[in-house]
C-alpha cells in the first residue's frame, strides 16, 4: 500500500475518482475460446485491465519428476508483458509473478477433477497484456474460464475479485490509482457454489470490522462475475452451434435434392 | 521456427495437393491469408498494435525511455527488438529465456526496422552523447500458425508508427509522434517441392524445405533478406520471391496506412 491516504480519491456523494459507488465493480467484458492453439481460452477485460489465458492439457508432464501416478498438476504461469505497465517490465519471471502463478495453480487445483487425468499436467499461461490494478484477479477469473473451454471437469468455475480500503472506506475491485495510494488490498477467490475460499491475501490494513464487510463484499462480487464467465462460455458454445447450423444450410443436403 | 514433428500422411497430402497446384486452405500460391491490424490496444505502451495473419496472432509494444546513447552513435537514439515466444502461443514454446528461434525472429524484424531506417533515430537524441531515447519494441507471439517473421514484422512497424514519444512524463516538453520516414514490409516465401508460396500455415513451414523472407521499402527497394531452414533456393525461386514480396509488399503497406 502506498501510503498516501490523504489523496482524495472518494467525494462526499461516495463517488470514486472512476464514477464508481463503493460496491461498484468496474466494466467487465469476458470472452470464451479467444486463440486457436490452444486447448481452452479466454480474454478478460476488467476496467483497464487486459488478460488473456490458455489452456494446453491434460498433457504429458514435463519434467518427469514432477508426475504424479495418481492424479494430474495443474501448472500456472502468470506473466505481465513487458508494456503493460508504466515502466518497462524485464521480460520474464520475477518474485511476484512467482509467488501469484503459486496462487493461481493451488486454485485451480482444488476444483479440478485432477484424479482423472493420472500423470499428466494441465498447464496454464496467464498474460497481462495491460496492468491496472487487480490483475491476480482478472488472471485467475480468465484462467478459469479457459479451463471451461478446453473441456476439462471442475468443480465450478472460479470467479475472482479484490476488495480494498480507500480514505477509510472499504471498496470494491480497486482501480490503480486506489491501489497505489489506498490503505489494504484483499484479492479473494471463491466456489461460487460452495461459498468456499480458494484465494485470500491481504495487505494494508484492516479492523475486523472491515475485514468483515470487505469479505462479504467480494464474496457478493464473486457471484456477478460468476454469471459472466458463464454467460461467455454459453455464447462462445452458441456461436459454434450457429455456424454449424448455417453451414449446414448453405450445403446442398442429399436428402433435400 | 519450432520444427515439431508432421505427420506421413499430412506431408504427403500437402506435397500431393502443391503438385496438383493447390495448397490446403485453397489460397494461390501469391496470396497472404486475411490480415487485420489494430492499433493502440494498450495503454500502458508508447505504441502498441495486435496484428493477426490467418490464424497466427501477435501483439507488440513500444516502450520509450531517456537514456545514454551507444559511444559509436552519440547522436542517434537507440532501438532494441525483442521476441517472446510465450508457451501461450503453441504447445511447442516453452518458457525460459530467448532460444535461437526467437533470436532469429526478433534479428530479421529488427534489421527490417533498422536497415530501412524506419525510425528518424537522430531527431531520437536529446542531448548529443548523453541523453537519447530508448526505444524497446517487445513482440509477443499469441497463436502459432505460421508465418512469424511477417507477422512480428507487420505488429513491429505498425506499433511504431502508432508512438507517440513521451516527452512530457520525461520533462522534456510536449509529446510529439514518433518520427518516421517509411514503412518497412516483410513478405516471407517458403520452397516447397519447387514452388515459392507465399505467406506459409505452420503445416506449410513444417514441410517446407526453405524459407525466404524479404523486407522492401516504399520504393520497392530491397532492406533486408533472410534465408531461413535447412534446404536451398535456386536463384530463380529467389527472384520469383523478391518479385513476390516486392509486389504484395506495396498492398500490405496501404493496410498499415
Amino acid at each position: 500500500m502506498g501510503g498516501n491516504s490523504d489523496m482524495k480519491l472518494i467525494d462526499e456523494n461516495g463517488i470514486r475518482i472512476d464514477g464508481r459507488k463503493v460496491d461498484e465493480l468496474r466494466p467487465i467484458k469476458i470472452e470464451a475460446g479467444v486463440l486457436k492453439s490452444a486447448d481452452g481460452s479466454a480474454y478478460v477485460e476488467i476496467g483497464k485491465n487486459k488478460v488473456l489465458a490458455a489452456v494446453y492439457g491434460p498433457r504429458e508432464c514435463h519434467p518427469r519428476h514432477m508426475q504424479n501416478p495418481a492424479k494430474a498438476i495443474v501448472q500456472c504461469k502468470y506473466n505481465m508483458i513487458s508494456f503493460s505497465v508504466s515502466d518497462r517490465k524485464r521480460p520474464g519471471p520475477d518474485r511476484r509473478s512467482v509467488e501469484i502463478s503459486k496462487l493461481i495453480s493451488e486454485a485451480m487445483d482444488y476444483v479440478v477433477f485432477t484424479e482423472n487425468y493420472p500423470r499428466t499436467s494441465i498447464d496454464v499461461y496467464i498474460e497481462v497484456l495491460q496492468a491496472n490494478a487487480g490483475t491476480r484477479c482478472a488472471g485467475l477469473t480468465a484462467a478459469a474460464v479457459a479451463l471451461a473451454d478446453a473441456g476439462i471437469p471442475m468443480k465450478d468455475i472460479i470467479p475472482a475479485v479484490a476488495v480494498g480500503k480507500v480514505n477509510d472506506q472499504v471498496v470494491l475491485d480497486l482501480n490503480k490509482e486506489e491501489d497505489n495510494y489506498g490503505q489494504a488490498d484483499l484479492p479473494i477467490a471463491i466456489i461460487p457454489r460452495t461459498g468456499e475460499v480458494l484465494l485470500l491475501q491481504m495487505d494494508g490494513h484492516l479492523t475486523q470490522e472491515e475485514f468483515d464487510k470487505a469479505l462479504d463484499m467480494g464474496v457478493k462480487a464473486c457471484q456477478e462475475i460468476y454469471e459472466l464467465q458463464k454467460d461467455a462460455l454459453r455464447r462462445r458454445y452458441a456461436i459454434v452451434n450457429g455456424e454449424d447450423e448455417a453451414k449446414d444450410e448453405d450445403q446442398e443436403m442429399p436428402e433435400e435434392a | 521456427m519450432a520444427r515439431s514433428i508432421v505427420s506421413e500422411i499430412k506431408r504427403d497430402h500437402i506435397h500431393k495437393l502443391i503438385a496438383d497446384g493447390k495448397r490446403v486452405d485453397g489460397r494461390a500460391w501469391d496470396e497472404f491469408r486475411n490480415i487485420t491490424i489494430q492499433t493502440n490496444v494498450v495503454e500502458t505502451a508508447e505504441g502498441s498494435s495486435r496484428v493477426k495473419i490467418g490464424n497466427t496472432e501477435v501483439i507488440v509494444g513500444v516502450k520509450m525511455s531517456v537514456g545514454e546513447p551507444f559511444s559509436d552513435t552519440p547522436n542517434r537514439g537507440v532501438l532494441s527488438t525483442n521476441a517472446e515466444l510465450i508457451p501461450m502461443a503453441s504447445p511447442t514454446f516453452e518458457s525460459g529465456p530467448p532460444d535461437e528461434n526467437s533470436i532469429e525472429l526478433a534479428r530479421v524484424v529488427d534489421r527490417g526496422i533498422r536497415e530501412s531506417q524506419m525510425i528518424d533515430l537522430e531527431k531520437l537524441c536529446i542531448e548529443p552523447g548523453k541523453k537519447v531515447w530508448i526505444n524497446f519494441v517487445d513482440i509477443y507471439v499469441l497463436d502459432f500458425d505460421g508465418n512469424l517473421f511477417d507477422a512480428c514484422s507487420l505488429g513491429a512497424v505498425a506499433a511504431i508508427k502508432s508512438a507517440v514519444v513521451p516527452a512530457a512524463a520525461n520533462g522534456l516538453g510536449e509529446d510529439y509522434p514518433m518520427p518516421i520516414t517509411c514503412t518497412p514490409v516483410s513478405v516471407t516465401s517458403v520452397q516447397i517441392e519447387n514452388s515459392i508460396l507465399v505467406d506459409p500455415t505452420l503445416d506449410e513451414e513444417k514441410v517446407a524445405a526453405a524459407r525466404l523472407t524479404v523486407t522492401t521499402d516504399d520504393n520497392g527497394d530491397l532492406r533486408a533478406m533472410q534465408k531461413g531452414l535447412r534446404g536451398a533456393l535456386t536463384l530463380e525461386q529467389v527472384k520469383t520471391s523478391i518479385e513476390t514480396s516486392r509486389r504484395l509488399g506495396s498492398e500490405i503497406r496501404k493496410l498499415i496506412g
